[in-house]
């Protein structure tokens, strides 16, 4: 089965307003669905990983020439493009993959509104795509 | 993962023994390890569909020391006869031993890291497969299996003896595992029960030790924290702070167990940092209420542990205490003087947010909340951070 990666990042969707200025019952109800989401894609089979990123302000930018890591501050995201957190799942087809990517932007924001944010869908190479790329081995 | 049946309770207890028996024996750690791993695979399956032997510590000795054999096909000649030789005394001095708490005291070894020493110490400890730590650290399996292959060959040629003064390392690993567990909320969903596991490793340290007070120190916190459990999370997996939780719902015989062993405890003399950390957990489970918490007492315990450690995470603690009994101003101004040796830690950006919120300035409250859950790796306490700093806007919005 195919595996693909799902990245949500902070592009806010349908609205801008952050998460800590919402209503409360907005905020738990966002958790919630998201909870759920996962529950479901647990008992499925289907999560592989899921994993949220600590915010834009803990970013660093590592560079070497062999020598220690030089560190510097950053990364300074130039749009709100910026990886928030991502899931792995392995499903049947590409239109599974859609249908789950369809449920984590439908996540319910203020009032309860569908956020619809964009979510990013990525196959996962996997042998094939290696055997394509590199017949000669 | 499923609740573990009595076969697998009976084969847990023996694997540490095991391990002991057969490495006194062939004097090479690493490969009676695996050799009782793989015993306890086919025990399982055996003993399962057919029933616990006779002897289950004998059968399962027999069957490792045959695997032990079967890894060594490939070595030498020689030290395949004089592995035969050792692993045949049936009885011998040996045999009798219990070697656990060597078998631990090795696992927690000063060369080994805290990762590296958890999974070993589950495994060869513990006996849970390495399948089954990869899954309660949310780790691939084979990075779990190098992690522990890579430990097992850093501690190659350490002595297997008796170290006393290992113990404090065996036992901080201890409560690695169980705040581990703790940690990570109510998502237990398909995870070992590492509280659980730790309970049960510490019981086995204790009835070994029983006349150690901070083992049983040890002990009584993990069953004082545990016996909260039951109300520290929401239906959905998110937390509840102490201030808000549903007291009626805390385990009374947990409780009522913790507090016995720490009573003998303190008996005994020689109080150590898990006793004065459990007599905080006992007074926090004996309270009706935050408000009737022995605050001022819960105070001067953190001051003696903040002495005894000169821990600032120990201070961020005292600072709540101070906050109860002189008041949230005081506690910030106690936070201020640790802040420095924490920084970026979300801890103090939480305790901060915290004891602003009841110092009612809701504003600062608020952006410390903010913070704090922009800092924190863990995903329940985001949610948790995050919903307070909402609750706190929600009630400013309405005020202006």
């Amino acid at each position: 089965m195919p595996k693909y990666i799902l990245i949500v990042d902070h592009r806010p969707g349908a609205v801008d307003t952050p998460m800590e200025q919402w209503e409360p019952d907005d905020v738990k109800a966002h958790m919630d669905y998201y909870a759920a989401l996962r529950r479901q894609l647990l008992d499925s089979g289907e999560l592989v990983d899921e994993q949220a990123l600590t915010g834009p302000e803990h970013a660093r930018e590592v560079t070497s020439d062999g020598g220690p890591p030089v560190v510097t501050e950053g990364v300074f995201p130039e749009s709100k493009e910026f990886l928030a957190g991502f899931q792995i799942v392995e499903v049947a087809d590409e239109q599974r993959a859609f249908e789950i990517a369809a449920k984590v932007s439908a996540v319910p924001g203020p009032g309860g509104v569908p956020l619809r944010q964009p979510i990013g869908v990525r196959r996962v190479m996997d042998a094939d795509d290696f055997r394509q790329l590199h017949p000669e081995l | 993962m499923s609740p573990a049946g009595p076969v697998d309770d009976l084969l847990r207890a023996l694997a540490p023994r095991v391990v002991g028996v057969l490495t006194h024996r062939c004097g090479d750690f690493e490969a009676a390890e695996d050799a009782v791993q793989e015993a306890l695979i086919v025990a399982h399956t055996r003993w399962t569909a057919d029933g616990v032997p006779e002897s289950p510590r004998g059968w399962l000795l027999r069957t490792a020391s045959r695997k032990l054999l079967d890894q060594l096909r490939g070595d030498q000649a020689r030290r395949r006869r004089e592995m035969q030789a050792a692993l045949r005394e049936p009885g011998g001095e040996a045999y009798d031993r219990d070697d656990t708490l060597d078998v631990l005291m090795l696992c927690c070894h000063a060369a080994l890291n805290d990762a590296a020493a958890v999974a070993l110490t589950l495994r060869a400890v513990g006996g849970l497969t390495t399948a089954e730590i990869a899954r309660a650290f949310l780790v691939p399996e084979p990075t779990m299996g190098q992690r522990i292959s890579r430990a097992k060959q850093r501690i190659r040629g350490v002595p297997f003896d008796a170290a006393a003064q290992r113990l404090p390392a065996a036992l901080r690993v201890l409560y690695l595992i169980f705040n581990e567990g703790y940690a990570s909320g109510g998502d237990t969903v398909h995870r070992v029960e590492l509280s659980a596991e730790a309970i049960r490793l510490t019981r086995m340290v204790s009835a070994r030790r029983p006349g150690d007070a901070e083992v049983s120190g040890l002990l009584a916190l993990m069953l004082l924290t545990d016996a909260r459990r039951p109300a520290r999370t929401g239906p959905d997996g998110e937390l509840v702070p102490l201030a808000e939780q549903d007291r009626s719902r805390w385990d009374r015989e947990l409780t009522a167990e913790g507090t016995a062993i720490l009573d003998a405890a303190f008996r005994r003399g020689q109080v150590g940092e898990y006793q004065l950390q459990a007599a905080i957990a006992a007074l926090h489970n004996r309270a009706p209420s935050v408000g009737a918490t022995d605050w001022p007492q819960i105070q001067a315990l953190y001051a003696i542990l903040e002495r005894m450690t000169a821990s600032p995470v120990v201070t961020l603690n005292r600072a709540i205490a101070v906050a109860m009994v002189d008041g949230p101003a005081a506690g910030l101004r106690l936070v201020d003087t640790v802040a420095a040796q924490l920084p970026g830690h979300h801890r103090v950006a939480a305790t901060r947010a915290h004891l602003l919120e009841l110092a009612g300035d809701r504003d600062g409250a608020f952006g410390q909340y903010r913070i704090a859950a922009a800092a924190t790796t863990s995903e329940p306490e985001r949610r948790y951070l995050t919903l307070r700093a909402a609750r706190l806007h929600a009630r400013t919005g309405k005020r202006s």
